[in-house]
C-alpha cells in the first residue's frame, strides 16, 4: 500500500491515448481488468482509427481507451475523462478538448520532441508555453524512464525496451489509483512467457518500475481510491458486446440442439465475431469466411434449409449486400439470424465508429412487402441474451431476424453477471416428420397460432419438396402467380411477423415518482447515456420517464399507450431520427428527436440539458 | 447417404409440376437423362438435394422429386456451400446457366471450386440469356447480335471448362445435351467423385439462339466431336484421322492419328495445364470440339476438412461445456 495520503473518490473516468503503436488498447483493458478484479462497477470505450499504423506521430494515428469505474453502478463510459494520459503531442492535441478544467494530465515529456510537435501541428511545446496551465500537468519522462529500467534486462532490443512505456504508464495509474498489478503480470507472462519469456519480463520490470516511480516520484502527492460497487451477487467477468454475441451464439446453438452455421466475410467492427467462433470447434460451430458477404448470408441460408442455426454478421456495408438473401429468406419462411455492427456514415463512412443508422435499412431495405422482426441490443452485456431472444424468434416463427449492434457495444465493456444456464431459455425446436395433410405433405401449411410453416430437413423420407423465392401457393407451396393468393400470402407473411407482437415483453416505463410528463425513449446502443441522463434529470428535482425499445419490429404491444401517456416524447438517437420516422408513422405520435452522428456515444449529460429543457418547456 | 434397393425408376424423380421450358428446349433432354440416371446411383429420393439459382435452367430443381431449392440469381454454389458444409450425409446438386454461373455468380462459382465443396455443378450452357429475352451471355461469342448487341457483342466470351480449370476444380467434364449415352457417363463420374465436380452441358436454345451447338449436337459420324477417353490417344474424324498432340510450349495442334507424339488423354494428371490446354481446343481453332471428362483428381473435400476440425478440436479439448465457456477468462465474485 502507498505511504502517501488517500482520497476517496466515487468514479473516475480515465482515458488512455497514445500512437496506434503504443499499446492503448491492451493498456485500456489491462487496467479495465484491475477495476474488475477490485469489484469496481466499470464501463468501456475503445476509440481507435481504421488504419492499422497510421504513420506514427501523427493526428490520424492516434488511438485512445476509455475506462469509467466506480464504486456504485454506473451506466456509460463517460462523456469526459477526469484523467488523461497522453503518449505524445498528437495524443494530446486530439484529446485534450475532452478534459474538463482542473483535469488531470499526464504525460510523456519524452515524447514532446520538436519533430513530434511538428507532425501533431503544434508550434510551441505545449508543455511549456503555458497553455495547459487550467489543468494538473504531468510531465513524466516515461519512455527513458523505462528504457533506464530495462538495462539489465537481456535479449531485449532497445526499441522493444522502449515499446515497454505503455506498461510503465500502467504501473504508474495502478499505484494512483491502488490497483494491484499482480493481474497484469499473471497476463504478461501468459502472453508472452513462452514464446518470448525476455519480453514478458521487460514488461513486467516496466509495469513495476512505473508503479515504483509513482511511490518515490514527488510529483504525485496523494493517490486515490475508488471502492469496491454494490452489485448484484454473483459471479462477474468483464465482457465486450461482440464476445457476449459469440457466446450467446454458442449458447443459443446449445439451447436449440441445432449445430451453429456462420458463415461471415471480414469486416470492422464485426470481424471479432468469426474469430472468436472460430476458436469453438469443440461446441460443433462451423464457421464459413466466405468469399463476400453475399455468400456468407447464402451460405447461412443453405446450413438453414438442411436444419442448422443459419447466421450471419457483418457491418452496414455488408448488410446492404445481403438483403437479397434476407428476401430469399423471408420467402423461404426458413430460420436466419443476421448480426448489423453498425457502423458510422453511408458507404464506407467511420468504420470504427458508432451510429444507429441502419436501423430503416433493416426495416424496410428489402424489395416489395418484405417485414422482418428487428431486434437491438442494449449493452455490451446484453449482447448475450439478445442474441438469444434473436434466435427464438428465428426459430419459432420460420424467419429471418435482424439483431443490430453497434461499433460501441461491440467493442466497449462492462462487468457481466453470468447467468445461471437453468434460467435460459428453451430454444428446442421441431422439425416436421411425417405429412401434415393426410398422405401429402404441404409445405406451407402455417400453424395456426405463429403462423410459422413446417421445418422439413432434406434426408426425411416423404417430405421431398421444393422452395424458392418464387411466390407459392398458400399450404402447396408451389409456383404461383394467381392474383388472390399473391395477396393472400402477401398478408400472411406480414401477420406473421406483427403476431410476434403478442409474444414479447411489453414495453416498461421507469419513472419512479409517476409523475413525469416527459418521456425520453431510447433503443439499442443508446440506453446507457440516455438511461443515465434521466438520472441527472432527476437528481435536478426534475421528473422524466425513460423507456427503452429492444423490440424494434414488432414493437411491444403496449408501445402506442405507453407514448400517448406523457405530454412530450423525446427520442434521442446516433442518427437523424429513424425510430423517431417509426414512431410518428405507426402512432401518430408527436415525437421530438434529440440527434447526434458524430461517431461517438450520446453524451449523457447533453442528452440532459435536452430532457431538462423539454421538461422545463412543459 | 441411405442407398435404395435398387427398385426407384425415372418416374419416381418426376414431380406433378407442369414442365414450363419452350417446346424443344434442350433443358427437357437434360432433365430426362438426369431423371433415367438417378435410379443408377442408388441414393433414396429424401437424401438428394437440387439447388439452382435464376433463369431457364434454374427451373430444374421443380421438375426434380427430391429435395430442391430455386435461390438467388448467381448464389446457388454458395447456398449450397452452407447445405454441403453442414450435411455430409446429402448428395447435393448445383443446376445452373452461362448467365447465372459465369456472370453475376462468377466469384462463388470459382471460390467453390477452389475449395473443393462437395457437390455436383451442372452448367446448362446456351450462349444467350432466355428468361429475360435473348440479350447476350458471357460465353456469347464475339459479334454475336442479340437484343442488347444489335451492333453485336464486342465481349470476349468465357471459356467454361477453362475457367473451372483455372479455378483449380477437381473435376471438369463437358457434354452434350441430346447425347444421353455421354451425358449419362459424365454425370455417373461426376457423382462418383468426391469434391466439387464441374460439367457445362451444351444446351440449344431454339428461341434466341437456336441451332448453336450443331456442329456437335448432330454430329452422327463424329467429325466434330473430340471423345476425351482416359488412357486413350486423343484421336476423331469420320475414319479417326485425325488427332492432337501436345507442342512443346504446352499448346495443343492437331496432326494426323498415324504421327508420333499422339497426345494420350490423361484426366488425373495433378498438374492442370494439361486440362487446360485440351480446353483451349475449339471447333474454331481446331475443327474439333472435346467432350467428356478434361480432369478428374483428387484433393481434400472442403466439408470433409471442416469436419476433421470440429473432430479435432473436440478430441483435443474435450465436448464443449457451456457453463465452463461463460466463466473462461478473468471471473470475480460480489457476495
Amino acid at each position: 500500500m502507498s505511504s502517501k495520503p488517500v482520497e476517496q473518490l466515487s468514479q473516475v473516468i480515465v482515458r488512455f491515448a497514445g500512437d496506434s503503436g503504443d499499446g492503448m488498447q491492451l493498456t485500456g483493458s489491462q487496467f479495465t481488468s484491475e477495476a474488475a478484479l477490485l469489484g469496481n462497477d466499470i464501463s468501456t470505450l475503445p476509440d481507435f482509427p481504421a488504419e492499422i499504423r497510421a504513420p506514427a506521430g501523427s493526428l490520424p494515428g492516434v488511438s485512445g481507451f476509455q475506462l469509467h469505474f466506480a464504486d456504485h453502478d454506473i451506466l456509460t463510459p463517460g462523456d469526459a475523462p477526469n484523467v488523461l494520459v497522453a503518449m505524445n503531442p498528437a495524443a494530446l492535441k486530439t484529446n485534450v478538448a475532452d478534459l474538463p478544467r482542473g483535469g488531470t494530465l499526464i504525460v510523456d515529456a519524452d515524447a514532446f520532441t520538436e519533430r513530434n510537435l511538428q507532425k501533431a501541428g503544434y508550434a510551441q511545446n505545449p508543455l511549456e508555453d503555458g497553455s495547459l496551465d487550467e489543468y494538473q500537468v504531468h510531465g513524466v519522462p516515461l519512455t527513458s524512464l523505462t528504457v533506464g529500467a530495462l538495462k539489465e534486462v537481456e535479449g531485449v532490443t532497445p526499441r522493444e525496451a522502449e515499446r515497454s512505456k505503455n506498461m510503465f504508464a500502467l504501473g504508474l495509474m495502478s499505484w494512483l489509483y491502488g490497483r494491484s498489478i499482480k493481474p497484469t503480470i499473471e497476463f504478461l507472462e501468459d502472453k508472452f512467457g513462452a514464446k518470448r519469456p525476455e519480453i514478458a519480463a521487460a514488461n513486467i520490470k516496466a509495469l513495476r518500475a512505473g508503479y515504483a516511480f509513482g511511490e518515490t516520484t514527488e510529483s504525485f502527492a496523494v493517490t486515490y481510491e475508488v471502492k469496491p460497487a454494490k452489485l448484484k451477487p454473483g459471479t462477474y467477468r468483464n465482457i465486450t458486446g461482440n464476445q457476449a454475441l459469440s457466446l450467446g451464439l454458442v449458447a443459443a446453438s446449445r439451447l436449440s440442439g441445432l449445430p451453429l452455421f456462420l458463415g461471415a466475410y471480414p469486416i470492422t467492427p464485426a470481424s471479432s465475431i468469426l474469430e472468436e467462433l472460430a476458436g469453438y470447434k469443440h461446441f460443433g460451430v462451423r464457421t464459413f469466411q466466405a468469399e463476400d458477404e453475399i455468400a456468407a448470408a447464402g451460405a447461412a441460408v443453405g446450413a438453414a434449409f438442411g436444419g442448422a442455426l443459419g447466421v450471419t454478421t457483418s457491418a452496414g456495408p455488408g448488410i446492404v449486400l445481403k438483403a437479397e438473401t434476407v428476401g430469399l429468406a423471408i420467402m423461404l419462411e426458413l430460420p436466419l439470424l443476421i448480426c448489423d455492427i453498425q457502423r458510422a456514415g453511408p458507404s464506407t463512412g467511420m468504420p470504427t465508429k458508432p451510429e444507429q443508422g441502419d436501423l430503416l435499412m433493416v426495416m424496410y431495405g428489402r424489395n416489395s412487402e418484405s417485414p422482418v422482426p428487428v431486434i437491438a441490443a442494449g449493452s455490451p452485456s446484453d449482447c448475450f441474451h439478445a442474441v438469444i431472444e434473436a434466435v427464438r424468434i428465428a426459430l419459432k416463427y420460420r424467419t429471418p431476424v435482424y439483431l443490430l449492434s453497434d461499433a460501441y457495444l461491440a467493442n466497449g465493456s462492462e462487468p457481466w453477471l453470468l447467468p445461471d444456464l437453468d434460467t435460459l431459455p428453451d430454444l428446442t425446436t421441431t422439425f416436421a416428420t411425417e405429412p401434415n395433410a393426410g398422405e401429402e405433405f404441404l409445405p406451407y401449411l402455417r400453424d395456426e397460432q405463429t403462423l410459422a410453416r413446417p421445418w422439413a430437413l432434406p434426408g426425411t423420407k416423404g417430405l421431398e419438396h421444393r422452395i424458392g423465392g418464387l411466390e407459392k401457393a398458400d399450404r402447396t407451396g408451389n409456383i404461383s402467380y394467381d392474383p388472390e393468393n399473391h395477396d393472400l400470402m402477401t398478408r400472411l407473411r406480414a401477420q406473421k411477423v406483427a403476431g410476434i407482437a403478442g409474444d414479447i415483453a411489453e414495453l416498461e416505463v421507469d419513472d419512479p415518482s409517476g409523475e413525469a410528463r416527459v418521456l425520453v425513449l431510447s433503443w439499442g446502443g443508446t440506453y446507457g447515456p440516455v438511461a443515465a441522463a434521466a438520472r441527472r434529470v432527476r437528481a435536478n428535482d426534475k421528473q422524466v420517464a425513460h423507456a427503452h425499445l429492444r423490440y424494434l419490429n414488432p414493437f411491444p404491444r403496449n408501445t402506442g399507450e405507453v407514448l400517448r401517456r406523457y405530454d412530450k416524447v423525446l427520442i434521442p438517437e446516433m442518427n437523424l431520427g429513424q425510430l423517431l420516422q417509426l414512431v410518428r408513422s405507426q402512432f401518430l405520435v408527436d415525437a421530438i428527436g434529440y440527434n447526434r452522428v458524430r461517431g461517438f456515444p450520446l453524451r449523457a449529460a447533453e442528452v440532459a440539458e435536452a430532457v431538462e429543457a423539454l421538461v422545463d418547456s412543459v | 447417404m441411405t442407398e435404395t434397393n435398387g427398385n426407384l425408376t425415372a418416374k419416381d424423380f418426376r414431380t406433378d409440376q407442369e414442365v414450363r421450358w419452350c417446346p424443344g428446349c434442350g433443358d427437357y433432354a437434360i432433365l430426362a437423362a438426369m431423371q433415367s440416371f438417378m435410379p443408377e446411383l442408388g441414393i433414396e429420393r429424401e437424401s438428394t438435394v437440387f439447388v439452382s439459382g435464376i433463369g431457364c435452367a434454374a427451373r430444374f430443381p421443380y421438375y426434380m422429386n427430391t429435395y430442391g431449392m430455386h435461390s438467388i440469381h448467381g448464389r446457388a454454389p454458395a447456398i449450397a456451400t452452407g447445405l454441403a458444409a453442414t450435411r455430409a450425409d446429402l448428395s447435393v446438386w448445383v443446376v445452373t446457366g452461362d448467365g447465372d454461373a459465369l456472370s453475376i455468380g462468377g466469384n462463388h462459382l470459382i471460390h467453390a471450386l477452389r475449395r473443393n465443396v462437395n457437390f455436383k455443378i451442372l452448367l446448362f450452357n446456351n450462349r444467350v440469356y432466355g428468361l429475360t429475352k435473348g440479350q447476350y451471355s458471357p460465353t456469347s461469342e464475339l459479334g454475336m447480335k442479340t437484343k442488347s448487341t444489335p451492333m453485336g457483342s464486342i465481349d470476349w466470351p468465357f471459356n467454361p471448362i477453362s475457367l473451372a480449370v483455372g479455378a483449380e476444380a477437381t473435376f471438369v467434364g463437358r457434354a452434350i445435351d441430346t447425347d444421353k449415352k455421354g451425358m449419362t457417363a459424365v454425370l455417373r463420374a461426376a457423382a462418383e467423385h468426391r469434391g466439387s465436380a464441374f460439367v457445362e452441358i451444351f444446351q440449344n436454345c431454339p428461341i434466341f439462339n437456336d441451332d448453336a451447338f450443331d456442329y456437335v449436337r448432330d454430329d452422327k459420324e463424329g467429325v466434330n466431336r473430340i471423345l476425351l477417353r482416359n488412357g486413350e490417344p486423343i484421336t476423331w474424324g469420320k475414319d479417326g484421322e485425325k488427332a492432337l498432340r501436345q507442342k512443346p510450349d504446352g499448346t495443343i495442334e492437331v496432326c494426323a492419328s498415324g504421327e508420333d507424339g499422339v497426345l494420350v488423354h490423361d484426366s488425373t494428371h495433378a498438374e492442370p495445364s494439361l486440362a487446360f490446354a485440351l480446353s483451349r481446343v475449339t471447333q474454331a481453332t481446331h475443327g474439333g470440339t472435346p467432350v467428356g471428362i478434361f480432369r478428374n483428381v483428387e484433393r481434400p473435400v472442403y466439408d470433409d476438412l471442416m469436419a476433421d476440425q470440429l473432430r479435432e478440436a473436440e478430441e483435443n479439448k474435450g465436448k464443449g461445456d457451456l457453463a465452463e465457456l461463460l466463466h473462461s477468462g478473468e471471473t470475480w465474485v460480489v457476495s
